[in-house]
């Protein structure tokens, strides 16, 4: 821990001129209000895709090429009737929502999303302010995040739970079974780039990649590569894995209760949940971004890979039953993930 | 062709491939080869490369399917049996119908009410004409038994309206006398083959 923590203390020194708390006030701000845009737009983009993979049109209607339907969509959301079932337990079914919308943005408080900037000088009150790329520089960063994703968990189970319905019920039952097999698989699947690069801060895995794609962590570790990947469809109940709210099999899991801006408020979660893996996935495998010139726009290609794999997925594949699931984390993936630290240890000490 | 193929009820057992489909293992290590196997093979990456595939197909290839309904409409078959029209004679504009009465009479469901008199000149003229679509099931023996093809089924199908008489009076089938031009000769149930010429022969004046 000694070494972590000397590490991260001197990145932070090397990297950040002044960061004050307006600074993180401003970047928050931001996030927040950048990732919904982005989580909204991402479900225009995911109808398009899925649409263009079935050689349909997608939403075409509302503004050029269908573009203002999210803001239809948004007007829908917030003007649905909030409804409140009889037999719910009423304080955890309205809360619930808003613990899988929260976690998800405090997960990215951590992650390094858009480059640095000073507030240029002439803007009265903040002008001057320097915001930083992360929000809070946690020298745990990556652990941080995990824990953040993992605590997200407790939306749809409260949620499933509290709502007196029956597949709520299974649904919550299957969120506390997906997510407990998946934690396991994400945190031994990184843990073999988290002893390559000796540190649990993204800045320090940004600058372990540092000069060329050669220098990427995909290419010493493929396999917990793509573990994460797998891990990272699954934490976001992705398609392969959406038996969370599965419209064939439970109308649609722990969401069948609720309506309006608190249904919405999951979309939200997992729209934002779904562009920290892919953050995390960029920085910690491919590379990350760069200081220089380019390097926004190179992790913005990388980030939407990633976005886009997961639409594209969703096109192509069938979801797994629960108990193939469950089949697949603990008696393929586990292991592997597990030989896979044990292979990354051996190689580092000889 | 003989008989007995027709004869042969048991449809769908000459045609069919077996697939070749593997028996589950039971042994662990046959389980372990199976899952091996199903791993490495590249099934899921063809599954996204068909997509890929179908995407591009449908951006640059112009193959995609979607049809914006009620702007762009498909073609239907000229034997469709929409609402039904009255066409006119191309070269006077006069319409067509001589007021026989036979659709009248053949109309399974009762539905044509016609009635006709002699003009001042003591040429039959249709004096009234409906169908009533409440009851009309389009089957298109009208269409069939007129001699003049002067009802004909339309490719109107869009039939959703606030009362049935919009379209049932015989001036709302006629083709507007301005449209003529556009008047389309009918090729559905009940016209001339296309190859009707070679079908006529001489009457025979020897009788
Ligand atoms: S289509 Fe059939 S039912 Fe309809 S008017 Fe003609 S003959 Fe009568
Ligand atoms: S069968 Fe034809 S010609 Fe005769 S009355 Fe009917 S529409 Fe007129």
């Amino acid at each position: 821990m000694e070494v972590v923590s000397y590490r991260s203390v001197e990145t932070f020194v090397q990297h950040i001129p002044e960061v004050t708390a307006l600074g993180v006030w401003i970047k928050a701000i931001i996030i927040l209000a950048v990732i919904s845009a982005i989580a909204g737009f991402g479900t225009y983009v995911e109808r398009k895709v899925l649409a263009f993979m079935q050689r349909r049109l997608g939403p075409m209607h509302v503004g050029p090429y269908g573009l203002l339907q999210i803001i239809a969509d948004g007007i829908k959301l917030f003007t649905k009737e909030d409804i409140v079932p009889q037999n719910a337990n009423k304080f955890i079914f309205m809360v619930a929502p808003v613990i899988t919308a929260a976690t998800a943005f405090i997960a990215l408080a951590a992650v390094p999303v858009f480059p640095d900037f000073t507030i240029p000088e002439w803007i009265p009150v903040i002008g001057g302010t320097f915001v930083p790329s992360i929000a809070a520089d946690l020298n745990i960063g990556i652990l941080f995040v995990l824990g953040m994703m993992a605590a997200g968990l407790y939306g749809p189970l409260l949620a499933g739970m509290a709502q007196a319905n029956k597949w709520g019920l299974i649904g919550a039952a299957r969120t506390a079974v997906q997510f407990l097999s998946y934690e396991v698989v994400t945190g031994l699947s990184i843990l073999a780039p988290i002893m390559i690069v000796g540190s649990l801060s993204f800045v320090d895995f940004n600058a372990a990649q540092a000069g060329g794609i050669a220098n990427w962590l995909v290419w010493k570790q493929p396999v917990a590569f793509v573990l994460f990947l797998i891990a990272g469809f699954a934490e976001t109940n992705r398609t392969p894995f959406d038996l969370l709210e599965h419209e064939a099999e439970v109308v649609s899991g722990y969401a069948t209760e609720y309506s309006g801006m608190r249904w919405g408020m999951f979309f939200i979660g997992e729209y934002a949940n779904m562009i920290t893996i892919s953050v995390i996935a960029a920085v910690v495998f491919l590379g990350g971004y760069s200081a220089d010139g380019m390097g926004w726009l190179w992790i913005m290609l990388k980030i939407a890979f990633f976005f886009m794999l997961m639409l594209w997925v969703r096109a192509a594949w069938p979801h797994v039953r629960p108990d193939q699931l469950m089949w697949l984390c603990w008696k393929v993936l586990m292991p592997i993930a597990v030989i896979n630290v044990v292979i990354t240890g051996i190689v580092m000490m000889v | 062709m003989g008989l007995e193929q027709f004869k042969n009820r048991n449809v769908g057992q000459q045609e069919y491939v077996m697939l070749d489909l593997e028996h589950t293992p039971q042994s662990p290590i046959g389980k372990f080869k199976q899952v091996v196997k199903r791993t490495f093979k590249p099934e899921l990456f063809v599954g996204l490369g068909v997509t890929m595939r179908e995407m591009i197909n449908a951006l640059f290839r112009g193959q995609m399917h979607t049809i914006k309904y009620p702007f762009e409409k498909l073609p239907i078959s000229p034997r469709y049996r929409a609402i039904h029209e009255m066409l006119r004679l191309l070269e006077s504009g006069h319409y067509r119908c001589i007021g026989c009465g036979l659709c009248e009479k053949i109309c399974i469901s009762n539905c044509i009410t016609m009635d006709t008199r002699y003009d001042e000149n003591q040429r039959k003229e249709v004096s009234e004409y409906t169908i009533n679509f409440g009851r009309c099931i389009f089957c298109g023996y009208c269409a069939e038994v007129c001699p003049e093809l002067a009802i004909v089924h339309g490719q109107r199908y869009e039939t959703a309206s606030e009362q049935r008489a919009s379209f049932s009076l015989f001036e709302d089938m006629l083709t507007p006398i301005d449209k003529l031009n556009l008047q389309q000769e009918y090729d559905g149930f009940g016209a001339v083959t296309p190859n009707a010429d070679e079908n006529i022969k001489k009457t025979p004046l020897a009788y």
